[in-house]
């Protein structure tokens, strides 16, 4: 059964995921459906970080939580290690979540306040039984609180005593408690400062090379995300239009959305700012209730063609690890 | 002769911990037609020092406890209430991160734009009205024209924000301030934001205080910067010196810490380790010597004045002689 290459942690084919929206007060009946992810495919490496990028409301989180299997699927299919995850439920995932985890935005929503460090770290142990006795359990929550740079000491204290930065690590100590192979991380540093976001990238990233970790990089910010990212995944309305590895995505842009993506990121140096051209998109990102017909992009996009408001482009592989949804590189 | 000119400013807030002091002594000048940033990260003070300059410290637990704000020839900070309120909106605009929040739900957009001009400048509703489309007119709000008579909740968050500039431009304020303006706004759209605020502002020869954490706004849109850390404005001077010649070694952290899109990924960024200060309970000296690699012991205990390290330039940094990037 299994028919992955060996190397590839996660597979996943025409995902969908449309939430029904509903009307009416004494008769609810389906009024639409917003397509939040509609129909996207992409596989990780072990080892990898696979980035995915994107402005609000392009799917890129949705897509996390339906590959964990935390959303219904609509449509598609989800590999995970060589298994097909997609028609799975509870009981069956379970088993699954222990070596799949995620780590949040929120440093502060997403952390019991009742519960002490120890307790946030290790309930992943009791939940899966994985330790033998108090002893063990206490040295592998002490091993877990170093491993992201936290003080053994810290094991007794409560979330609110921790700035958001170390917060963010008690979250990566929790997800790392299963040892998982892969890890999906949404947002993880844009609710921190610029001086703590630092900290926190360099410690996945150091994770990431001492055990091997497998990630996926859910953020907005794109220069955080080439920094971390080996691949990247751009996401509009619920598709992936472009996907590159990093060097390749940054300095050739394929996709117009991608240049325009590029293009609005201010680079911190007025010098170079003054010499970049400034070319910003107008308009705003339509509603995924309603996405327009033809490519989703071409709204907004400065290069739109006669055949761009009417046919959908597919993602195209272009050799190299490079693929791009756009009628420009088509023929 | 300067536009806006603050002086010792100082705003305290008492807490169950104690006094913190916001702001702690902060000045600055500021030229008419001038983009001044104010960046700093949370709790640095750059907020507070916004909401001072307007009076708009809730009272209490806030107090503006010393200073002045010199602003056209007067001290905004002596003025009556009445006198202050005259100055809102009229001479001096605000623009809020959440636009949301600072437009009235219940009332058209198109009212609230034209309420200031009814007030400061008591035009007639009507014409008013007909000034408030052509403000969102003017900040390219699309069909400005039939928006007038939506709500607030008929606006997306770009939509919202073009409004609160159309509401600022209303009076033709000699003076916006800009508080985080598009941190809750997507990327593409906080360049059209940013870049149409720019504009505005350029073509009415107003002045603009850009208060924001990001480096890379502060570099594309500001000709002067303040770098403020725990209250107190550590480092100032026109933003391409700042960038080129860092005379800070927060400033220097900071910009050691931001990834950029233009150089060569897969290097280690650079932390500042270690948090920020609290606020409540600030050591003797220097407030970022505890994160500071280069901090020696009397850093530790003797706080550093702000003082002109190069032609235009200041520093708060007892050895900004000695950093050269």
């Amino acid at each position: 059964m299994p028919s992955s290459k060996p190397d590839t942690v996660l597979e996943v084919k025409d995902l969908k995921v449309h939430f029904p929206v509903m009307a009416g007060t004494v008769v609810r009946r389906q009024v639409g459906s917003v397509k939040a992810v509609d129909g996207v495919s992409f596989d990780v490496r072990r080892g990898e970080t696979l980035g995915l990028v994107g402005e609000s409301g392009c799917g890129k989180s949705t897509t996390g939580l339906a590959v964990l299997k935390m959303i219904d699927i609509t449509a598609g299919q989800v590999v995970f290690e060589g298994e097909d995850i997609s028609g799975h439920d509870r009981s069956r995932m379970r088993p699954i979540r222990r070596r799949m985890q995620m780590v949040y935005q929120d440093p502060f929503g997403s952390l019991n306040p009742r519960m002490k460090v120890s307790e946030i770290v290790g309930e992943p142990l009791e939940v899966h039984g994985l330790a033998a006795d108090r002893a063990a359990y206490d040295a592998r929550v002490a091993n877990l609180l170093d491993m992201v740079g936290l003080l053994p000491d810290m094991a007794d204290r409560y979330p609110h005593e921790f700035s958001g930065g170390q917060r963010q690590r008690i979250g990566i100590a929790r997800a790392l408690a299963l040892e998982p192979s892969l890890i999906i991380c949404d947002e993880p540093v844009s609710a921190l400062d610029v001086s703590i976001q630092a900290q926190v990238v360099n410690l996945f990233q150091e994770l990431q090379e001492r055990l091997g970790l497998t990630y996926i990089f859910i953020a907005h910010d794109l220069a955080v995300v080439r920094h971390i990212s080996h691949r990247i995944a751009v996401m509009y309305l619920g598709r992936i239009v472009e996907i590159a590895p990093r060097g390749e995505l940054y300095a050739k842009p394929l996709h117009p959305y991608t240049q325009a993506l590029l293009a609005a990121i201010p680079i911190p140096d007025p010098e170079v700012e003054a010499s970049r051209p400034q070319q910003i998109i107008t308009g705003e990102v339509p509603s995924a209730m309603r996405p327009p017909p033809g490519c989703r992009f071409h709204t907004r996009c400065p290069q739109a063609m006669e055949s761009c408001k009417t046919a959908d482009p597919p993602l195209r592989d272009l050799g190299s690890g490079r693929a791009v949804a756009c009628h420009l590189y088509e023929g | 002769m300067s536009l806006l000119s603050v002086k010792g400013l100082s705003t305290e807030f008492r807490t169950e911990r104690g006094v913190v002091k916001a702001v702690d002594d902060v000045s600055f000048d500021l030229a008419a037609g001038e983009t001044l940033a104010i960046v700093g990260e949370s709790g640095s003070g750059k907020s507070v020092t916004a909401m001072s300059l307007l009076r708009l410290i809730p009272n209490p637990p806030g107090r503006i406890t010393a200073g002045e704000v010199v602003f056209d020839g007067r001290d905004l900070l002596r003025l009556s209430d009445e006198e202050i309120r005259a100055i809102r909106g009229d001479r001096i605009a605000m623009i809020f991160q959440e636009p949301m929040s600072s437009l009235n739900p219940s009332l058209t957009v198109g009212l609230q734009i034209a309420e200031p001009i009814n007030l400061h400048r008591k035009t007639p509703w009507a014409q008013a009205m007909d000034k408030a489309a052509e403000l969102l007119a003017r900040v390219r709000l699309p069909d400005a024209k039939s928006r007038v008579k939506s709500y607030p909740h008929q606006f997306s968050g770009g939509m919202r924000q073009r409004a609160m500039i159309a509401m600022a431009l209303a009076c033709q304020p000699q003076l916006i301030i800009a508080d985080e303006p598009t941190t809750a706004l997507d990327v593409t759209v906080q360049a059209q934001i940013l870049a149409l605020l720019k504009e505005v502002t350029r073509a009415a020869n107003s002045a603009l205080i850009l208060i924001t954490h990001d480096l890379g706004v502060v570099a594309r849109y500001a000709d002067r910067v303040c770098v403020m850390y725990g209250g107190r404005i550590v480092e100032a001077g026109p933003a391409r010196e700042i960038y080129a010649r860092p005379r800070h070694p927060y400033t220097i952290g900071l910009m050691a810490s931001v990834p950029r899109l233009d150089q060569e990924a897969g290097t280690r960024l650079v932390p500042i380790e270690g948090q920020p200060p609290n606020l409540a309970n600030l050591p003797p000296g220097c407030a970022f010597a505890q994160r500071c690699r280069r901090a020696a012991d009397r850093c530790h205990s003797e706080r550093p004045p702000l003082v002109t390290a190069a032609p235009d330039h200041l520093s708060a940094c007892h050895f900004h002689a000695q950093l050269q990037a």
